[in-house]
């Protein structure tokens, strides 16, 4: 119940957020919403020698259209995300997303940001900005670079995060044409993770039939993926129930599901599948 | 003023303080320069102690001492056992671990430090060297020659017992057929949602300790703590503020109130010790876990011939409280709602790497439950025959109580047909079953269960209970005429401040406002027993009305004096004494004041007055009680009575609960599409509250059928250690619950009631298994065991 | 190193100097005995521990008071506004949506904040609205019903 001792600083701007990282590099740790790190603090998994607390940074948290793209800061918090009638209108798998999180609590305090630097492979963002081909932007003491969400999921609890870098936005280009979006998940009954999550985003042809897909699978593997079989499955179907159920059959391709004491790899597959054909199927009824 | 409270849905006197965050639980009860306690415990599930480092712990700042097993040897007696079967090995259970660990989570160190950062920072500094020791944490393998752990006894097994009357195996001869299933039991943590807490604070000057408690048993814990510390059990005051819930978990003596107690004692300063969430889910006593094989016989109609139960009962690596009898009130209820000849159980307890297990809301009888209502639905499926149809079949009727059963048990009172009756015409049960087998003709998976349950109540009779079954209550009229209710029972949330004081404005026809309900201090009430196994309201109860009653003889007798008329003659009404109108035409001097009027000094009480009328308030003669100016000869000052109710029986509560439930195909998600349940508690004091406690009762029950499982691995690691992984039932996890009621009242006592706390985990447990596995029937599954996940439903559905 | 704090408690302005790793939850209850507000579990699980941090319900176990400098908490002691209780909470009191009253703070706090975001939530939105809040007594009906009470009675004041 009670942490580690630490030392704490809160920083007014990113820059000194960076340089107090980079103060200690194997001590420090970036607290955002705190909904990952504090419980782990509690249960002293984590015993970081120096929180540097950018949940104050005003600037962090935003949600804003820029050019063809949706930039989201990184301590902008789950509720924030779930709440936004922008994000409804031109990308509602965030809200969708969003609203599956833990909740209404945890939705109040935690943050994309945190969460996705976390890379628990049960969470939920991950899957969503992978169907969304999202960019993150890292900055670190000597510059910025921008990386793949594809690319940013490295392995369990484990990202492209470099030490004394820290994430500060999610760029998101804006979907356009005819689309469709579904966020659908298995919860935990217990803690409320996703025994498996499925983001889609449907992109049509005039003729209604599938453009492209883009689908993040979590809860499934170490770490969130592209279901990149299913996708090329889709890929120039009518997306009929067929095609759907076909293509979803490709969801654990190259995978071998998770097994815990809720649900055996081989249930977990069944979920998988399951999942996704409605999450495609919920993606094709909303399109426009 | 005329009463009826009893029967009404009355708000509850408790809440103002609780909803606005005003109500004191033991953590938030502060004294000046408080230590705080924390434990350093076992990470292995078996293992010699080799050896304790406490040396970097003591020398952290904040840190005041830190006790070991050795410390307290022979200062602090064993952890109590109440339990008294025939051949029982009772391990010596210390309050700390000595040479050896036998669960994960067994204490072995208690820290005290200045506040409670500095006492969790310091567990981390005790280094503890263990040598580890082979692990058993399967029942049936601590049975049959896995590693022993309790090395004095050679074997694991505690011990064994059978019971049951009449001739079992002719019961086998005579049936046309015989139905057997193992069946599990899943062990499960009552996660109370207040962890448990000990505050305890010494005075040396008067030589006195008090315990601040989360417990159930607050004088039974007195007796217990002051006989394992050594302090006179009149020094030693208990006082449980307000419980967070207990379901059985704090009907218990742990080592760590006498712990407390004791360090309080050394360090003559308080010591406050809360239990983490962590703590709670490895040495709280868990429930249920076991697994046993039933085996029916019956004819071809569906008459029942017999039933035999034999089972292995996971007790844990030490007896608590009541660990070794919980599996024998299973024994208890073998007869279920049902006529059965002849009935045998045969238990086996073990010992096994883990907690405890001990009373866990239900205590044995819902294990019963379920077993014999599970047998019912494969009679019923060898017959193919409703399963209603086979229960109604076998119920004794009105006329047959009281019921003797094979059990040994005679039943109070019962009805049991009208309830079933009742929750099919609510459901609409014909109807529902045309519905399911339409829907199945679609593809879709409808099933519906049924219970029609039986329980016992009112815990108990001494002779049959450990330590005493009787309850305590003391009514008494202050002289302002304020009512003051002490009763023995101790609720944690169940509602006795109120319904307890429904009785007792009515009795005494005063406002509900003017009764004030105290529990749960052994400084300021009688000696009690407690609040556990739905015995609050039929004994506690009771006794508070059997005390009224005396309260209201000698008030009667006062009246009287004061009316002068004889006692006969006054009537008692609406809260007033009056003459009987016959008496009161014959009746001389009524117009003269009865009562002297004296000179009253200034900011004295005044002086009861008769106002020349016929007619006195319970309050006047409250007063003229207390001033004891012009008392009838013989009689005692005050107006207070104390009762002492002792049950000749139990109770047996019963009702029918029908559950409907669809399963997905596809993910084998279970939906609640309806849960009816008809109760019959006997007599109702409180509607609200009485559906506020079947609704918790079912969904406990949720909790157990689809949900909950306390999971220990074979290394006896418990895997679901957070609530991360043990699924308490949300919200979003419950149907809309409809019930409805019938009211049998109970002979027993002179209230009617029978009690309802454990209904809900003893009804609906079989009713929603029954209902998945009915859905589940198409695929020729019979039986499933708990907690049914939806892996469990998909691979039926899968063939696998 | 301690650091200090500033914050409205209950309307209340606070100064205080605190561990950095004290969680706001012991802030309330150890060091301004405010104790309504209680623990339950150590993984944000129970939500016992719900305040309103800036008007948004937050688990009081899974932020450290540092991150609360600054803000204004509101606790179950000062939901109750010049005596007069919260809708929530006269809703508890009238549908019996309590036992033993320990998860009972954070689940009206909770119950506020969706009534806040949503005035007439259905069965289904109070359900998940509630979905970070445990209770082990009630069986959660009676609670749903308080809610809806709730509901019923602020349209009615408004």
């Amino acid at each position: 119940m009670i942490p580690a001792q630490f030392d704490y600083q809160a920083p007014a701007t990113l820059e000194e957020a960076v340089s107090l990282l980079a103060s200690d590099l194997d001590g420090a740790k970036i607290l955002a919403g705190g909904h990952s790190l504090i419980p782990a603090m509690k249960l002293r998994l984590a015993q970081p020698q120096l929180l540097v607390d950018i949940g104050r940074i005003k600037s962090l948290a935003y949600i804003r259209e820029e050019g063809d793209e949706i930039l989201i800061g990184a301590t902008t918090t789950h509720y924030q995300l779930e709440s936004s009638d922008l994000l409804q209108r031109i990308c509602p798998l965030l809200p969708d997303c969003a609203k599956s999180i833990g909740d209404v609590q945890v939705r109040n305090k935690g943050t994309i940001g945190g969460s996705l630097a976390h890379a628990d492979p049960a969470a939920d963002w991950p899957a969503a900005v992978l169907a969304l081909g999202a960019e993150l932007v890292l900055v670190g003491p000597k510059a910025e670079r921008t990386v793949k969400a594809e690319d940013f999921f490295v392995d369990l609890f484990t990202t492209d995060l470099q030490p004394g870098e820290i994430l500060r936005e999610i760029r998101i280009k804006k979907p356009s044409g005819r689309f469709g979006q579904s966020y659908q998940k298995a919860p935990h009954p217990a803690s409320g993770f996703a025994v498996v999550g499925i983001a889609v985003h449907l992109g049509l042809n005039d003729d209604g039939s599938c453009k492209a897909a883009a689908i993040g699978v979590t809860g499934v593997d170490v770490k969130a993926y592209r279901a990149k079989g299913v996708e090329a499955a889709l890929s120039g179907t009518t997306i009929d129930d067929d095609a759907i159920a076909q293509a979803s059959l490709h969801v654990c391709d190259g995978v071998d599901p998770n097994s815990d004491l809720y649900a055996s790899s081989e249930y977990r597959g069944q979920l998988a599948r399951v999942h996704m054909r409605r999450a495609i199927q919920a993606a094709k009824a909303k399109a426009q | 003023m005329t009463n009826n409270y009893v029967g009404k849905r009355v708000k509850r006197t408790e809440d103002p303080r609780l909803i606005r965050g005003l109500a004191h639980y033991v953590d938030d009860v502060a004294l000046p320069g408080t230590l705080h306690v924390t434990f350093v415990r076992s990470i292995y599930a078996h293992a010699k102690i080799t050896g304790i480092d406490t040396s970097a712990a003591l020398s952290t700042p904040g840190v005041v001492a830190v006790y070991t097993g050795q410390d307290v040897a022979g200062k602090i007696g064993p952890v109590p056992c109440a339990s008294a079967l025939p051949e029982l090995k009772v391990p010596d259970h210390r309050v700390l671990a000595t040479d050896k660990v036998y669960f994960v989570g067994h204490p072995i160190a208690a820290i005290v430090a200045t506040d409670r950062y500095a006492a969790r920072d310091a567990v981390d500094l005790v280094m503890v060297d263990y040598e580890e020791l082979p692990v058993v944490t399967d029942v049936e393998q601590a049975a049959n020659g896995g590693p022993v752990i309790h090395e004095a006894f050679g074997d694991n097994i505690a011990y064994k017992l059978t019971s049951g009357e009449g001739d079992i195996d002719a019961a086998f001869t005579a049936a046309d057929r015989t139905v057997k299933q193992r069946i599990l039991h899943n062990r499960l943590a009552p996660i109370a949602m207040e962890p448990r807490g000990v505050l305890a604070r010494y005075f040396p000057g008067e030589e006195e300790l008090t315990i601040w408690s989360s417990t159930q048993i607050p004088h039974l814990m007195r007796t217990q703590v002051a006989l394992m510390i050594g302090i006179p059990e009149n020094k030693l005051r208990v006082i449980t503020p307000e419980v967070g819930g207990g379901f059985g978990s704090k009907l218990n003596v742990y080592s760590e109130e006498a712990l407390l107690g004791w360090i309080a004692m050394q360090l003559g300063k308080p010591v406050k010790w809360i239990e983490t969430r962590r703590e709670n889910m490895q040495a709280t006593i868990h429930g249920r876990g076991q697994v046993g094989d039933i085996e029916v016989g019956f004819k071809n109609d569906g008459t029942l011939t017999g039933l035999r139960y034999s089972v292995f009962a996971d007790l844990g690596a030490y007896h608590q409280l009541l660990t070794p009898a919980i599996p024998t009130l299973t024994g208890l209820m073998l007869s279920g709602a049902y006529k059965i000849p002849a009935i045998q159980m045969n238990i086996t307890g073990c010992f096994t790497n883990k907690m405890a297990t001990d009373a866990y809301r239900g205590a044995g009888r819902p294990e019963a439950t379920y077993v014999v209502e599970r047998a019912l639905d494969l009679v019923a499926a060898e017959l193919g025959v409703d399963p209603a149809e086979v229960r109604r079949k076998n119920f004794p009727s009105p006329d047959e109580f009281p019921f003797h059963t094979a059990t040994g048990l005679d039943y109070d009172s019962g009805d049991y047909e009208t309830a079933l009756n009742k929750a099919q015409e609510i459901i609409g049960y014909a109807q529902l079953r045309e519905e399911q087998k339409k829907a199945r003709d679609e593809g879709r998976l409808i099933g519906i269960g049924v219970s029609t349950y039986v329980e016992i109540c009112a815990l108990g009779p001494s002779q049959a209970m450990p330590a005493g079954g009787w309850e305590s209550a003391t009514v008494r009229i202050e002289p302002t005429g304020k009512v003051t209710v002490l009763t023995g029972a101790s609720p944690h949330g169940q509602g006795q401040e109120t319904s307890f004081a429904q009785i007792v404005a009515d009795e005494l026809g005063v406002n509900i406002n003017d009764v004030t309900v105290i529990h749960g201090d052994t400084g300021v009430v009688q000696y009690g027993i407690g609040t556990f196994g739905s015995r609050a309201t039929a004994v506690g109860g009771t006794a508070v009305f059997v005390a009224v009653q005396k309260l209201k003889e000698k008030a009667q007798k006062i009246a009287a004096h004061m009316l002068k008329a004889d006692a006969s003659h006054i009537l008692f009404e609406g809260g007033k004494y009056s003459l009987q109108a016959a008496a009161a035409a014959s009746a001389t001097g009524v117009s003269e004041p009865v009562v002297p009027v004296g000179q009253a000094p200034a900011g004295a009480l005044p002086e009861p007055e008769t106002d020349g009328k016929s007619n006195l308030t319970i309050q006047d003669i409250a007063l003229a009680a207390h001033l004891a100016k012009d008392l009838p000869p013989d009689t005692e000052p005050g107006l207070s009575a104390t009762y002492f109710f002792e049950p000749k029986n139990f109770t047996f509560p019963f009702g029918t609960h029908i559950a409907v439930v669809e399963v997905d195909h596809e993910t084998g998600d279970i939906k609640f599409l309806r849960y009816v349940a008809v109760d019959d508690c006997g007599r109702v004091i409180n509607p609200m509250l009485v559906d506020g406690q079947v609704h918790g009762g079912i969904v406990q029950s949720i909790g157990q059928a689809m949900y909950e499982e306390v999971v220990y691995d074979e290394q006896g690691q418990l895997v679901t250690g957070t609530l991360m992984d043990y699924a308490v039932p949300r919200a979003k996890h419950i149907p809309n619950f409809e019930l409805d009621r019938t009211e049998t009242p109970s002979p027993v006592n002179p209230l009617g009631v029978k009690g309802v706390g454990e209904a809900g985990t003893i009804g609906a447990t079989p009713a929603i298994v029954g209902a998945i596995v009915d859905a589940l029937a198409p695929f020729g599954v019979r039986h499933l065991d708990m907690p049914v996940k939806p892996e469990n439903v998909w691979r039926i559905i899968n063939g696998n | 190193m301690k650091k200090a704090i500033n914050l409205s408690v209950n309307g209340v302005s606070r100064t205080d100097e605190v561990e950095p790793r004290m969680l706001l939850v012991h802030y309330l209850r150890d060091v301004l005995d405010l104790t309504g507000t209680h623990v339950g579990c150590e993984t944000s699980l129970c939500g016992a521990c719900t305040v309103m941090l800036d008007g948004q319900a937050v688990k009081s176990c899974t932020l450290f008071a540092v991150q609360a400098d600054g803000s204004a908490v509101t606790t179950i002691e000062g939901l109750a506004q010049n005596g007069e209780l919260h809708p929530v909470q006269e809703g508890f009191w009238e549908k019996h949506g309590l036992q033993c009253g320990y998860c009972t703070p954070g689940m009206i706090v909770t119950a506020a904040q969706l009534l806040e975001r949503n005035a007439a939530p259905s069965r289904e939105e109070i359900c998940h609205g509630l979905d970070g809040n445990l209770c082990r007594c009630t069986g959660y009906q009676h609670i749903i019903e308080a809610v809806e009470y709730a509901a019923a009675k602020k349209a009615g004041q408004s």
